[in-house]
């Protein structure tokens, strides 16, 4: 299994990635009148994450793994940023000079139907989520914002989204972030995927591409029932 | 036995009680230990806390008790060790501390059965896990804008080795805000106890030496301020001191000038 190939600083994955939630504006759309009832009662005002735990990430080249060949995940297609230098509390003007470059992530969860509780045991499985092999410098990549993400799956392109869907912008996302939590080189703030992503099962073949970043492609396999010893 | 690690005279050190007020360092030190800066007492991997976890606390939160464990996850910048001070922004109205028993992994957990659970546990520490209620909202909650903030999870003074505590603990939790004593539990009523919990997670996410569980805590949060001295105590485990600082001291709030800037332009 390779590590990914860094081409700027920090040249290694050494810090904590985090995942954005709800950044998509069909995210909300799409629940409909759910949102302002009970028990959300109304859209979120805040950027909402979550921890990808390190036994959730894989190498480029490793396999996302479900527990058994009927069980199925939604695929996260999104755009990582990995930070170059310590952000905290940066304002949004210079959010973007923090970060060193971009990376294509693929970040599997079990579907979910609630975003009230975390749910951890959806969204932090083992082996569940892939980095691409190459962080593209953003001189290099350009505007954040306006990036084409494609998914495929078995070779046949299942969905199209663009990183202008989102509402956080790349640089809102740090400087909010930023103002509770300091993010560290090495860190990944991954920006979010669209809602409703492509269901797989055992076998299937991804594929993802962004726009100037670069293509991942992972497979889905079932994990063997090996426990600790 | 029980270990701290502390930063003294330039370096970090493995450290071991040494009387009342005192520590004994690695290289055979005894330092005073209001002398030292206190680490989180491991190097901590995958934070892990739960919520609602005493059905007290539940109550007292108005919230059922529910059928699985909620559980989320924190960044590491969120540590900080014994003696430290945890932020409260201006605009927070009601921020409250979390006494909790803390449970550090010690062996490699996966797919786990509860019966061989316990074998997996290195030992125990206290852990203060700060929540700012104001910045609570129903999505994914409780997000980490209330529950990953820097420096607003304390984790010390010390780590006990498991077997040093009974199995499972069934020790006394109190919290003291300028030495009044504001709540009060133990942990034999932990809803989802420490078996159960890493039956729990390591079905689906592997546990690492150095992992933290974050038990959860019971009834008796109150809001605190500014200049307040919280201390976390646990029976057999120590006590944890923390201090609530202001945003002025992290260079938040007030004037440029009182944040050591300089003025691009008159």
């Amino acid at each position: 299994m390779s590590s990914p190939r860094i081409e700027v600083a920090p040249f290694r994955l050494s810090g904590t990635v985090y995942s954005t939630l709800l950044n998509h504006r069909h995210s909300l759309a799409s629940l409909g009148e759910a949102v302002s009832s009970k028990p959300y009662q109304g859209a979120p005002k805040n950027v909402v994450l979550a921890v990808k735990p390190r036994p959730a990430l894989l190498a480029a080249g490793g396999e996302i793994l479900v527990d058994d060949e009927s069980q199925e995940l939604e695929v996260g297609a999104t755009l990582g940023l990995v930070i170059g230098t310590t952000a905290c509390a940066v304002a949004s003007t210079d959010a973007l000079g923090h970060v060193a470059g971009f990376v294509v992530a693929c970040d599997c969860t079990l579907p979910r139907t609630s975003h009230y509780r975390p749910q951890i045991r959806a969204m932090a499985r083992d082996a569940s989520f892939v980095l691409g092999a190459d962080v593209v410098a953003r001189e290099r990549a350009g505007d954040p914002d306006s990036l084409s993400i494609r998914v495929f799956v078995d070779g046949e392109l299942v969905r199209s989204t663009s990183t202008s869907d989102q509402v956080r912008s790349a640089a809102r996302l740090i400087a909010d972030i930023s103002d509770f939590m300091t993010l560290r080189p090495g860190d990944v703030v991954l920006t979010g995927s669209a809602p409703d992503g492509a269901r797989v099962r055992a076998g299937a073949a991804i594929a993802i591409e962004i726009e100037s970043v670069g293509r991942l492609e992972t497979r889905v396999a079932v994990a063997d029932a090996r426990t600790s010893p | 036995m029980k270990r701290a690690r502390v930063a003294y005279s330039g370096a970090i050190h493995e450290a071991a009680p040494a009387g009342a007020d005192a520590i004994r360092l690695d290289d055979g030190r005894v330092v005073g230990e209001a002398d030292v800066v206190w680490l989180p007492p491991f190097e901590a991997g995958t934070v892990i806390a739960l919520g609602l976890n005493y059905a007290d606390h539940a109550k007292e939160l108005a919230f059922k008790a529910q059928d699985e464990p909620l559980v989320f996850l924190k960044g590491p910048g969120s540590l900080i060790g014994h003696r430290g001070a945890t932020r409260r922004p201006a605009d927070a109205t009601f921020m409250h501390y979390e006494c909790e028993l803390a449970v550090v992994i010690g062996k490699p957990a996966r797919r786990v059965a509860r019966a061989d659970a316990m074998a997996h546990v290195a030992g125990y520490t206290i852990a203060n896990d700060y929540a700012i209620r104001d910045y609570l909202e129903n999505w994914y909650r409780p997000n980490l804008r209330v529950k990953s903030r820097d420096g607003a999870t304390a984790l010390g003074p010390w780590l006990v080795d498991a077997a040093d505590v009974a199995a499972p603990p069934q020790l006394a939790l109190r919290t003291f805000v300028n030495g009044r004593q504001t709540q009060s539990g133990n942990t034999r009523d932990l809803v989802f106890d420490i078996a159960f919990l890493i039956e729990y997670l390591s079905a689906f996410m592997t546990l690492a030496p150095g992992d933290v569980i974050l038990t959860g805590t019971p009834e008796g949060v109150i809001d605190v301020g500014v200049g307040d001295e919280v201390v976390c105590e646990i029976e057999g485990l120590g006590r944890l001191v923390n201090r609530i600082a202001g945003d002025e001291e992290f260079g938040r709030g007030g004037t440029a000038s009182a944040r050591g800037e300089k003025r691009e332009s008159a």
